[in-house]
């Protein structure tokens, strides 16, 4: 009975994860293997700086990633003369002055990065409507994350004779609805690296995303390093515990 | 009067006989007698105790980092993960932490239902348990509203709607909780305020429940009271050392979340900001809530669903009223003890349609679980108090013990 009764169990709450699982992710994503995946998880900061390349050159048109400062980059590997002349590519809007007028200056490292539009009223207009999301947060906002993206970049197929694609949308096989109102953003040699890694649109997509995985969460490799030292501590004096209780209980009966 | 061992003596000694908080130590942590048969699953209280402690601290210490205003508070939220010093370790610890409390809280309780610790003299004990339980619900569900992502928003306005099936004054509450006429800043300043209030609310009750606890003492896995000095032995240092052990074990679990998948148990739309416009195609509250949000649902109509969500856990309070029988562990209920893992799995059946969409079979599925949770209380455990015959009971912890070992020699010759 008591065998029956935990067989039971095992089943009603392995069958609760999977299903759990299974009711966030609608279409099945292919999963990939990312370097930060894992116990020992690290950035490549090679393919997140690529990444960032491609994010400037391709996304940053229409998206933003706002709560990345400029001196963030710092993090993956650009210099700090490297970080401040990307900053002073961008113009900001500060002030007032002591004369009480708004004025324009150039970003500086400590800026945030600046967004390709003024407010969301704007972004809808320049884009038909649909509303271009801030990347900073993207692959945590999404169920699947990183494969969710690699994914939906990779979604873009011809769409079934029978589907009828509303103006200015195309279809995805990702996209919930199937119809996403971004073209498709990533072909190969859309843009070139400088290290001469091959820009094919799997490399490309690969590098974008690991990008997109740092900006959603700059403390990973940070995290599972301490993660890892903290478990460790915990095995053993867990273990030291253990042999103490044991002592102490033996004469108890 | 205390025996010579006891005796405090110098500065400990004076201080002592002004404000006695040596002898109050010694007195609930040190030689207070526990009986000696618990299993791990008295860890639990305890645990649950260090949770707490982890949440206020991590709590206070976010709360220092965080703005409560809907233009700013999704922003404070990604500052503390970005900018402040170890401030997504805070964030993810006290993220993490709720799940963690409420699932050492949730085997606390069917612990005490298994080995009938509410039960006389047991019954305010219990109560104070259950409201620890409300209390935590409300904290738990207001302080998820606070970091103002999609499903925060959402959450709130689905969960603060309920009020509105009440006749006549529904909509008043409805508007008195909102502080206005939608879930706006109103809300979110007045559900951080009572967030941060509520916690301290438990640690009082917590007070109370211990108290009340050490009036009798713990409860054990074979339920008889304790009839002689050789059922206890002195809480330290055999409970501490098997509290900390556990604590460990606890923390390893815990940690390896915050760690190594700190947003398994929380929900990706979260990490978008409310938007009042849009509405997430599935609003479904955090896993806790799922069990009492499928008993929600169960119901066609609004009304009845609330009051049924409400009385689901309402029941608790009176269940030393429900389940009379004298005999309180479970291992000498036969039949009890078969409805219990019935009651256990349905529960996990209502969390896991509670998480589904309410549609189709998801829909039948939720009505027959609801249906056999009221049965269990309302009409299992009156009619297995009047009939249920149970199995004979040791006459002593102590005895129990010898026998046990005795039984055990003889059942393993057998099987040879």
């Amino acid at each position: 009975m008591r065998l029956l009764i935990k067989i039971c169990l095992i089943i009603c709450l392995s069958s609760f994860f999977k299903i759990n699982v299974s009711a966030g992710e609608k279409a099945d994503l292919i999963k990939q293997n990312w370097p930060f995946d894992g116990f020992f998880g690290r950035f490549d900061q090679s393919s997140i700086q690529r990444g960032f390349q491609v994010y400037r050159e391709v996304c940053a048109g229409c998206h933003g990633i706002k709560y990345i400062a400029y001196r963030d980059l710092a993090n993956v590997g650009f210099t700090t003369d490297e970080i401040k002349s990307i900053a002073s590519e961008y113009e900001i809007l500060d002030g007032p002055n002591d004369e009480g007028e708004m004025f324009d200056r150039l970003a500086k490292p400590s800026d945030k990065f600046v967004g390709p539009y003024l407010n969301d009223k704007e972004a809808r207009v320049a884009n038909n409507g649909a509303y271009p999301p801030d990347l900073s947060l993207i692959t945590k906002a999404r169920a699947g994350g990183a494969d969710y993206l690699y994914n939906l970049l990779n979604g873009y197929k011809d769409p079934p004779e029978n589907l009828e694609i509303s103006d200015g949308m195309y279809f995805n096989t990702i996209y919930p609805g199937n119809q996403i109102a971004m073209p498709m953003p990533i072909v190969d040699e859309i843009v070139e690296y400088e290290d001469e890694t091959p820009a094919t649109q799997d490399q490309i997509i690969r590098d974008v995303t690991s990008f997109l995985v740092w900006t959603a969460e700059p403390e990973l490799e940070e995290r599972k390093v301490l993660g890892i030292r903290v478990l460790i501590f915990l095995i053993i004096i867990t273990l030291m515990l253990l042999a103490v209780k044991r002592k102490v209980w033996k004469d108890v009966e | 009067m205390s025996s010579e061992k006891n005796e405090l003596k110098g500065v400990t000694g004076w201080i002592d006989k002004r404000l006695p908080v040596f002898t109050f130590i010694n007195h609930n942590l040190r030689d207070y007698p526990t009986p000696k048969n618990l299993s791990y699953f008295w860890n639990f209280g305890s645990l649950a105790g260090v949770t707490l402690v982890i949440m206020i601290v991590t709590g206070i210490l976010l709360a220092m980092q965080y703005t409560a205003n809907a233009d700013l508070a999704f922003d404070s939220v990604e500052r503390i993960m970005r900018d402040v010093n170890n401030g997504w370790l805070l964030r993810y610890i006290h993220m993490n932490g709720a799940s963690m409390f409420f699932i050492v809280v949730y085997i606390h309780i069917f612990r005490g239902l298994y080995y009938g610790s509410f039960k006389a003299p047991r019954e305010i004990l219990w109560i104070l348990g259950v409201l620890i339980l409300l209390l935590m619900m409300a904290t738990a569900f207001m302080g998820y509203v606070l970091p103002w992502g999609q499903m925060s928003f959402w959450g709130a306005t689905v969960i603060t709607n309920l009020f509105s099936a009440f006749p006549v004054i529904g909509d008043y509450i409805v508007t008195f909780l909102w502080g206005g006429f939608s879930v706006d800043n109103p809300t979110l300043t007045r559900f951080f305020v009572l967030h941060y209030l509520m916690p301290f609310l438990i640690v009082g009750v917590v007070g109370l429940h211990i108290v009340a606890l050490h009036q009798f003492g713990s409860n054990n896995p074979l339920g008889i009271d304790v009839k002689s000095e050789g059922d206890t032995i002195p809480f330290h240092p055999y409970y501490t050392v098997k509290d900390y052990f556990g604590l460990g074990v606890f923390l390893i679990i815990f940690f390896g979340l915050v760690f190594f998948a700190p947003n398994f148990l929380g929900h990706p739309d979260n990490y978008i900001p409310a938007d009042p416009l849009v509405t997430p195609a599935h609003i479904v509250p955090e896993w806790y809530f799922l069990p009492f949000y499928a008993i929600l649902r169960a119901v066609p109509d609004k009304l009845m669903g609330v009051i049924l969500m409400f009385a689901a856990v309402m029941v608790l309070f009176v269940l030393p009223w429900l389940d009379t029988h004298k005999t309180r562990s479970a291992q000498f209920r036969p039949y009890y003890k078969q409805f219990f893992w019935l009651f256990f799995i349905n529960c996990l059946i209502l969390g896991w349609v509670g998480s589904m969409p309410a549609e189709g079979l998801y829909v039948l599925i939720s009505r027959l679980a609801t249906g056999y949770y009221f049965l269990f209380f309302l009409v299992i455990l009156p009619i297995l108090s009047r009939y249920e015959n149970t199995r004979t009971i040791p006459t002593s912890i102590a005895a129990s013990v010898l026998s046990d070992k005795f039984g055990n020699e003889k059942t393993s010759t057998e099987n040879i």
